[in-house]
């Protein structure tokens, strides 16, 4: 008898907590709209009128097609800089990954500094580095690569040191435990143990960068943001909407692409 | 002559005590096992022997060397002598079963030969002799990942033979693995040491098996020793205090008494 009334009472207690989250979830989202003044009924009136512009103007038409030249130069540009800033930056991630997993720190020190130092790359967002970078080496194409790569750094220590931990801890043991030396043990256990996952998660980073650098390029004047940029100010909207179609169309062929050698990894 | 020499060795984690005072010696050939439940301090005791766990307090001799003094470099050195054997095999999947053996030479490689896998001839025949003769000639060029649970043990038993070991410690060496396996691997162990007067110290759950390997079997319950002697020795009022009294009756189909 007694354990029913403690069931009910349990039920009866989860639906008050459900229903207090759902109000407060309610008075959270009314709160910020009046205090932000959002007016929701012409917030919705207007997406009629917003998608017949985009339907009118972002149409790409001949004049912007005789730009395609000019926009896919821009886009490879695109393209290469994210490579290389993935490339470089796993590069130095992965000796640093080494220095802060668990399983192949030399020090306990050194793997605090590592993740503490990683930590704060990957926190401060790329667009924010960029702007950081931009007031010291102005709108070039450094400033651009160096944001990517510090960002990338960031992320690609952080997966790799999961990575090295998950997949290699046990040989290392094995390796430690029969007095084979540090590098040797990195080189012959960790290295063929965390290849596949390391190549995936550089793939991953070469998209993601592909994305990022249009922002970037935005702010830096340079790659495939910035032909984005002066279309749209010189509203040139039917080049600016030929360039957001180009760079989903090579967003979803690196994607396919990487998908493939994924595969053939794994 | 002892090989091994454990003297009031200890072992705190934070407060927690996992071992207190555990001595005991290990004659060079004898196959020794270490019975207790989990967490009796079984795996601690065998990692301290060759510091894969740091001690607390307390002297460890193998071979005339007091491994606690060693840095680094003669930890190092000192290891290579003795070889390890894990439940889990602790193999590198990804390679295969002739690369993970000669694994255990790493430790006697400079590190430039050791980190690009340049072994000599005279180490690969010997890499090819020991899998032979642990039946596995044929699985050499195979990656591990496509091993059976029992050769991937016989890999992980290849790789430390290879280090012309003087001690092998086995920590649950069959766990992990079928019955018939596990007698595989057993027998493989006890020729070890019978044929190549390779010292044994093993942790095991399977007291029968204990019974049947050993030279002799240690007990140990709540990190300290209860029972040190020949297996006949071992009485099932013993194996009741070291497993704690209701476990009496779960452990043994058959009473060795």
């Amino acid at each position: 008898m007694t354990s029913i009334i403690e069931v009910r009472r349990m039920f009866r207690r989860r639906e008050a907590i459900a229903l207090a989250s759902f109000a407060l979830l309610a008075v959270l989202t009314l709160g910020s709209s009046i205090i932000t003044s959002f007016d929701w009924p012409s917030c919705l009136r207007s997406f009629p009128k917003a998608f017949s512009w985009l339907a009118a103007n972002f149409i790409p038409n001949g004049k912007a097609l005789a730009n395609a030249p000019k926009i896919l130069a821009r886009l490879a540009e695109t393209v290469l800089v994210s490579v290389m800033a993935t490339v470089v930056a796993a590069a130095l991630a992965f000796l640093m990954a080494l220095l802060g997993s668990k399983t192949t720190r030399p020090h306990p020190v050194a793997s605090g500094l590592v993740r503490l130092v990683a930590s704060l790359c990957r926190n401060i967002p790329v667009v924010a580095w960029a702007m950081i970078f931009l007031l010291s080496f102005g709108q070039n194409v450094l400033t651009g690569l160096l944001a990517l790569f510090i960002g990338t750094f960031g992320f690609l220590t952080r997966a790799f040191m999961e990575t090295v931990d998950e997949s290699a801890e046990s040989s290392v043991e094995a390796l430690w435990a029969s007095g084979a030396p540090w590098a040797a043990t990195v080189m012959q256990a960790v290295v063929p143990s965390v290849m596949p996952q390391v190549a995936s998660w550089m793939l991953y980073m070469v998209e993601t960068n592909i994305r990022d650098a249009t922002l970037v390029g935005i702010l830096t004047g340079t790659g495939i943001g910035f032909l984005f940029d002066l279309y749209y100010k010189s509203l040139n909207f039917s080049s600016a909407a030929f360039v957001v179609i180009c760079i989903v169309a090579v967003v979803i062929l690196i994607e396919a692409g990487s998908n493939a050698l994924r595969r053939v990894i794994l | 002559m002892a090989i091994l020499t454990i003297k009031s060795l200890t072992k705190y984690y934070k407060d927690l005590r996992a071992l207190s005072e555990v001595s005991l010696k290990v004659k060079a050939g004898e196959f020794v096992t270490v019975i207790g439940r989990s967490g009796a301090g079984k795996s601690t005791l065998l990692r301290c022997v060759n510091r894969m766990i740091e001690p607390s307090s307390g002297l460890i001799e193998f071979d005339g060397i007091d491994m606690r003094s060693l840095g680094r470099r003669d930890l190092r050195k000192a290891r290579t002598r003795i070889g390890m054997i894990f439940q889990h095999f602790n193999l590198v999947p990804r390679q295969t079963v002739i690369e993970n053996v000669l694994h255990g030479r790493l430790g006697y490689k400079s590190t430039l030969q050791g980190s690009f896998g340049i072994y000599s001839d005279e180490e690969k025949s010997h890499a090819v002799d020991v899998l032979a003769r642990l039946g596995l000639a044929e699985q050499m060029h195979k990656r591990c990942d496509q091993l059976s649970g029992g050769q991937k043990q016989r890999v992980g038993i290849a790789r430390s033979l290879v280090q012309d070991p003087r001690l092998i410690l086995c920590d649950e060496p069959i766990a992990s693995l079928d019955p018939s396996s596990a007698k595989t691997i057993m027998d493989h162990l006890h020729r070890i040491s019978r044929d190549m007067k390779i010292t044994i110290l093993m942790n095991l759950h399977q007291v029968d098996v204990a019974i049947k390997y050993s030279d002799r079997i240690i007990g140990i319950r709540e990190g300290g020793i209860v029972f040190d002697d020949e297996p006949r020795r071992l009485k099932k009022k013993i194996v009741a205090e070291i497993y704690g009294s209701d476990a009496d009756d779960i452990l043994f189909e058959e009473s060795p008494e």
